[in-house]
């Protein structure tokens, strides 16, 4: 006899918001905005995601913590995690909540807006001031740039803008 | 039209594959020479951003790579690290070492060389990322239009190290004409497409190389001429790597980068 299990994709959704990013634990992959696609099949759970970018290290260990996030739900029996390139990830995907999760971080969400040559602005994430300078667009990960708070002296980091413009 | 790789035909796969050997080659070794300079770069914020760049570059061959594993070309790492010289297709550029001495010893690595080898590299990989967003082979568009958005801030990068060393004393300027020399004289085989031309273009794979290279030539005129530098020219290659063609530099890379792999090819790592 064969005896399905129902798999709610809610339930599936409330486990993925507590995977959060391996480095910054105010976010989780659903507020990155890395979540493209749940399918479920009985008890069997396939979950598309999208890179940030393409060396970032931490890929595999966020695969992992989704996996053995997932197998924890009451039903399921078998996790796939599969990563796609398209449609490729872009930092507008970031959620509202996401953008407060990195503040609170200490990490300035990515702008909306850069002009053509590339050049953008954010403000600091502990004052708010808008009296920042871009020390380096590139940062201790991929995704992230260092910036300075020349109001609040305090250095900072900002998620750089990844969009379809580019 | 695009197609997949079930409906293929061999002469077609093959094709697609030599195309995705030369662009992962290519990252792959410059993305070695690039960790390279970890800790040598001219000062801390330099070595976090090149090292960076070296990371996402990685990333891009592991992403062709990734694409030939589809394709039942083998695994990711054996194709990395376990390929000898004579069957890599990178061109000789990416495949020079940095300069005098080893990184282990006493490097003299050349920063001048290592501003013009990666912005000329860039530039010529963004107009072939330009041009593979169009390809017909749909999952090498998708990775194509993922890594162009990476590249913006390389191909920034590399730009600004470029026309601020040309625009400083008069040392920096000449080490960089000197470097723009060396670049330019293993520069031949970056926009070759060795014996594959033919069928990149029957099967719509990406451009014709004689396009690519006057889109290169005019992005880059339009950077020297500010700068009041005479607009370097693509010459004939002496050597072509697409033709498995290498200098000993490349032996002696892959036998380094290799070495943890020899030692049991069967470990994931």
């Amino acid at each position: 006899m064969y005896q399905s299990t129902l798999v709610a994709e809610k339930d599936i959704m409330e486990a993925l918001e507590l995977v959060q990013d391996p480095e910054i634990s105010t976010v989780s992959v659903v507020d990155l905005g890395m979540i493209e696609g749940v399918k479920i099949h009985d008890s069997y759970v396939s979950i598309t995601m999208l890179p940030t970018f393409l060396g970032c290290p931490a890929l595999e260990i966020i695969k992992k913590n989704v996996v053995e996030q997932i197998q924890s739900v009451a039903g399921v029996e078998a996790v796939e995690v599969l990563f796609k390139t398209a449609p490729p990830w872009t930092s507008d995907r970031i959620t509202e909540k996401g953008q407060k999760g990195l503040k609170a971080f200490g990490i300035a969400p990515p702008p909306k807006h850069f002009t053509e040559d590339g050049s953008w602005h954010v403000d600091c994430p502990y004052c708010g001031s808008t009296y920042v300078t871009l020390d380096n667009i590139f940062g201790p990960t991929a995704c992230r740039s260092i910036l300075y708070c020349k109001s609040c002296k305090n250095p900072f980091e900002a998620m750089k803008p990844i969009s379809n413009l580019m | 039209m695009s197609t997949n790789a079930v409906e293929m035909t061999p002469a077609h796969k093959e094709a697609l594959a030599e195309l995705l050997f030369q662009l992962a080659d290519d990252d792959f070794l410059l993305s070695y020479r690039g960790s390279e300079w970890l800790g040598l770069a001219p000062h801390i914020e330099e070595d976090v951003a090149s090292s960076s760049i070296s990371q996402d570059t990685m990333g891009h061959a592991k992403m062709y790579y990734g694409l030939l594993e589809e394709l039942g070309y083998g695994k990711i790492d054996d194709l990395a690290h376990g390929r000898s010289a004579k069957e890599r297709k990178n061109s000789i550029l990416v495949e020079r070492e940095n300069g005098a001495g080893y990184y282990m010893e006493t490097p003299r690595y050349d920063w001048a060389y290592a501003v013009v080898r990666n912005y000329f590299y860039t530039l010529a990989k963004k107009v072939k990322v330009d041009s593979l967003k169009k390809t017909t082979y749909q999952p090498l568009a998708e990775v194509a239009t993922k890594v162009s958005m990476e590249l913006f801030y390389h191909h920034i990068h590399w730009r600004t190290w470029f026309t601020q060393l040309l625009s400083s004393s008069d040392e920096a300027k000449e080490r960089m004409n000197k470097a723009i020399e060396g670049v330019m004289a293993d520069f031949g085989d970056v926009f070759s497409y060795g014996n594959a031309s033919q069928s990149f273009k029957e099967f719509a794979l990406i451009e014709d190389a004689t396009v690519l290279k006057q889109r290169w030539e005019a992005a880059l005129e339009e950077v020297v001429k500010a700068l009041h530098i005479e607009s370097p020219i693509i010459q004939q290659p002496d050597r072509n790597g697409r033709l498995g063609e290498h200098t000993e530099e490349l032996d002696r890379a892959l036998s380094t980068l290799s070495e943890v792999y020899r030692l049991n090819p069967a470990v994931p790592w």
